[in-house]
């Protein structure tokens, strides 16, 4: 389409000075976009009270959309199970093949699935559990991972809670609203989770590459003693991330370190536990202080 | 749409008695609609890599390739400042390129008044490339490098679901002018 004729001003002074008061706003615009990209490049949690009011605002239609969510995602698998029941004969060949390889994978999550359950006995006994909530709403087309919880300040959430579902660690409490919360997730680029090998308890990091899987780092260098298949949890170094608690495994040895694939999508989640920030000077496990 | 000749019946639907299209849907549509592009899609999916192609700067961009000058060039600075809100870019950026992007089209379209499907698809395709390359550097900028491949999915999905958003804001427009029933 053509632009409209009022674009060439012509010799109108009023059209004239509306042109040009238009092109400075775009102009200005630009700068004060400029302007908060700075702000928010020195000082990352600026803004952040103006985004937690825009979460609250949105919390109720979020909420909603979360529940539709998992029915919709049940139904969608029924209808598309009754459908597809003539190909599952050949889909159940190729699956066969697949099996094995993922009959390696079955048994660490076994293992870890049992690990998982004396974990969540163990929580439910020392109360450790703030709230339980369901994410509401995530940044799909951002390269940072964020995610939104259904709670906030009104069920005591406090920044730096970690955040886990039933499978393993999702995240941890950024910033706090009234009636909703922000969580940055491991898989965000500025996660750096302290973490250790189940089996020997070999320590690294792990942080995440905004694209659903985490690249861990050892802390010793040398031989890298990791392979493909391993199970990593949180080692609790530092404070904050519960140690014990199960994130990822790995998929892809590196020189220096390997590629892991988070082992509790977000996704996949209904419902996700925020816990109290564990305290490093706790000695035992058993007695941690109850300081967030 | 309204205007002109009604005589002859190929000229589109034939006004209504006691219907005119109202001037505040006229108004509230294209805002409306950008506004919801950015938000309704953050609810649907807990998403661990960026999957969804950013539908609020698509809507945008289509407005104002399908009815240029209807969203005012500074109309980045506050349907960006809601994006920021809900996008969990660093606060700005949507600021910035939205209004860079409106800049750009409106030069283009001063440079090449009359286009066909080919300019349009190509600046379009451009435009958002670039936008999603920018988007990925501005927040590299705050937070840590993600790789690169990270956006290549996006970018591919965003370039083909444009016609659909394309589509979907020129069905956004003829309900924008659809005649309601005038109360008196």
């Amino acid at each position: 389409m053509a632009p409209p004729a009022s674009k060439r001003s012509g010799y109108s002074r009023r059209a004239q000075f509306s042109s040009f008061l238009s092109h400075t706003a775009g102009v200005v615009g630009v700068v004060i976009g400029l302007v908060l990209i700075v702000i928010s490049a020195v000082n990352p949690s600026s803004f952040q009270s103006l985004r937690a009011i825009a979460a609250d605002a949105t919390d109720p239609a979020a909420e909603a959309t979360a529940k539709g969510r998992s029915f919709g995602d049940n139904v969608l698998n029924s209808v598309t199970g009754f459908f597809k029941m003539g190909s599952r004969h050949a889909k159940l060949e190729k699956e066969l093949a697949i099996a094995k390889s993922r009959l390696v994978e079955a048994e660490a999550i076994e293992a870890e699935n049992a690990r998982l359950k004396d974990m969540l006995k163990l929580t439910r006994t020392r109360k450790d559990v703030v709230a339980v909530a369901t994410l509401t709403a995530s940044t799909p087309s951002s390269t940072r991972r964020f995610a939104t919880l259904g709670v906030g300040r009104n069920k005591g959430l406090e920044k730096g809670m970690p955040v886990r579902s039933a499978r393993g660690l999702i995240g941890r409490v950024l910033e706090v609203g009234q009636t909703s919360a922000r969580v940055l997730l491991i898989t965000d680029t500025e996660s750096l989770v302290p973490i250790r090998r189940t089996k020997d308890g070999v320590a690294g990091f792990a942080q995440g590459q905004g694209d659903g899987t985490l690249r861990v780092r050892l802390v010793n260098l040398g031989i890298n003693p990791l392979k493909k298949g391993d199970v990593i949890v949180s080692s609790g170094a530092g404070g904050l991330y519960r140690p014990g608690t199960p994130m990822a495994v790995l998929t892809e040895i590196l020189r220096d370190g390997a590629i892991a694939r988070v082992i509790s999508n977000p996704t996949d989640a209904d419902y996700v536990l925020v816990e109290r920030a564990w305290a490093p000077e706790a000695p035992p496990v058993e007695a941690p202080a109850e300081k967030p | 749409m309204l205007e002109g000749p009604t005589t002859r019946r190929d000229d589109g639907p034939r006004p209504k008695i006691n219907r005119a299209p109202s001037p505040i849907l006229a108004q509230v549509v294209p805002w409306l609609s950008v506004v919801l592009a950015t938000i309704v899609p953050t609810w649907f999916v807990i998403a661990s890599a960026p999957m969804f192609p950013p539908f609020g700067f698509l809507t945008f961009l289509a407005w104002r390739q399908l009815r240029p000058g209807l969203l005012p060039l500074w109309a980045g600075l506050p349907l960006g400042l809601v994006d920021d809100l809900f996008s969990g870019q660093p606060f700005g950026s949507a600021v910035l390129l939205w209004s860079l992007a409106a800049i750009a089209i409106d030069n283009l379209e001063e440079r090449f008044p009359w286009r066909n499907f080919a300019t349009e698809w190509l600046v379009a395709t451009s435009l958002i490339t670039l936008y999603i390359l920018g988007s990925y550097l501005l927040s590299n900028l705050v937070a840590a490098n993600a790789p690169i491949h990270v956006v290549v999915p996006q970018l591919v999905i965003s370039i083909f679901a444009y016609p659909l958003i394309g589509r979907l804001v020129a069905a956004l427009d003829r309900l924008r002018l659809t005649a309601v029933r005038i109360s008196r």
